[in-house]
């Protein structure tokens, strides 16, 4: 299993930009321990959803071939909580991309609220560190993660 | 047209490029601090240095251009017992023309190779980069 925080994306513009969108609910647990009575959603997992949205978009640029692993967090600035019910818009866009890595930045808003600024590393893990052996399939780009290009964005067979 | 910008002001905006990719005060880039040892940069730091100095610059910077270590250090005709060999010293050299190497090859220990990364060093590079364009 794997833990997806973005459902779907709703704008892709290859190996340029991409939005996806979020629902926050109750139904996911971790919030009725964060904070008991004051549900909001973690910033950490509030990163990790950006972390999908530019990475899937970093991916697919180089056709889905690179294990695109996040490398660094350049800039991660909150401005507001996100709690059940809120809708999160979550805007990415490539700043530069090379064989070796990505760099992107990334806005998070909820209707006409702002609520973070994400700017994000990527590094294409088999191009970097001095070679180092890494498994051979996509760990990174499984078909879980695949699946919410699909029927959204990219046309599935069916169109 | 060519742009004419001082050492001074490349430095300035160098400066700002590393407060912001590696959470540094200003006075701390100083031109003789050297990326790791100095100012805590790490391997992926780099590729984001090369990527802010791209965009602060105008210029367009192959890694191992400005970082030319790492392919260096994983070719075994260049080092040998933990430290570069004459065909090694000669490819650095070649590769880091904006860097003075002298002190360094007195005993080129590849653990001191790091070193050589200063805010001085990315100076010099940016600067021939510009004189270049």
């Amino acid at each position: 299993m794997r833990w997806i925080w973005i459902d779907k994306f709703v704008e892709f513009n290859s190996a340029q930009s991409a939005v996806a969108v979020k629902n926050v609910t109750l139904a996911e647990e971790h919030l009725h321990d964060h904070f008991p009575g004051f549900p909001v959603m973690p910033e950490c997992l509030i990163i990790e959803g950006m972390a999908q949205t530019a990475g899937i978009l970093v991916g697919e640029a180089k056709k889905f071939e690179e294990k695109v692993i996040l490398a660094k967090i350049k800039k991660a600035v909150f401005h507001d909580y996100v709690r059940p019910g809120d809708s999160l818009r979550l805007s990415a866009k490539i700043e530069s991309i090379t064989d070796e890595a990505a760099s992107t930045t990334g806005t998070i808003t909820c209707g006409d609220k702002l609520i973070a600024e994400i700017d994000l590393m990527f590094s294409h893990i088999d191009q970097n560190l001095a070679g180092k052996q890494f498994p051979k399939e996509n760990f990174v780009f499984t078909d879980t993660f695949k699946s919410l290009l699909q029927g959204s964005v990219f046309k599935t067979g069916k169109g | 047209m060519a742009m004419t910008i001082s050492r001074e002001q490349v430095l300035e905006q160098v400066r700002t490029v590393m407060v912001d990719a590696l959470g540094v005060d200003d006075n701390e880039v100083k031109p003789e601090a050297t990326l790791m040892g100095d100012l805590g940069a790490e391997s992926i730091d780099f590729l984001d240095i090369v990527f802010r100095l791209e965009k602060t610059f105008g210029i367009k910077i192959p890694r191992e251009e400005l970082f030319p270590a790492e392919t260096l250090m994983n070719n075994p005709e260049f080092v040998s017992n933990g430290k570069l060999t004459e065909k090694g010293l000669n490819e650095l050299k070649a590769k880091m023309p904006h860097t003075d190497i002298s002190e360094f090859a007195k005993n080129p220990d590849i653990g001191k190779l790091p070193d050589l990364f200063t805010v001085g060093m990315i100076v010099n590079f940016v600067e021939s980069r510009l004189k270049a364009a």
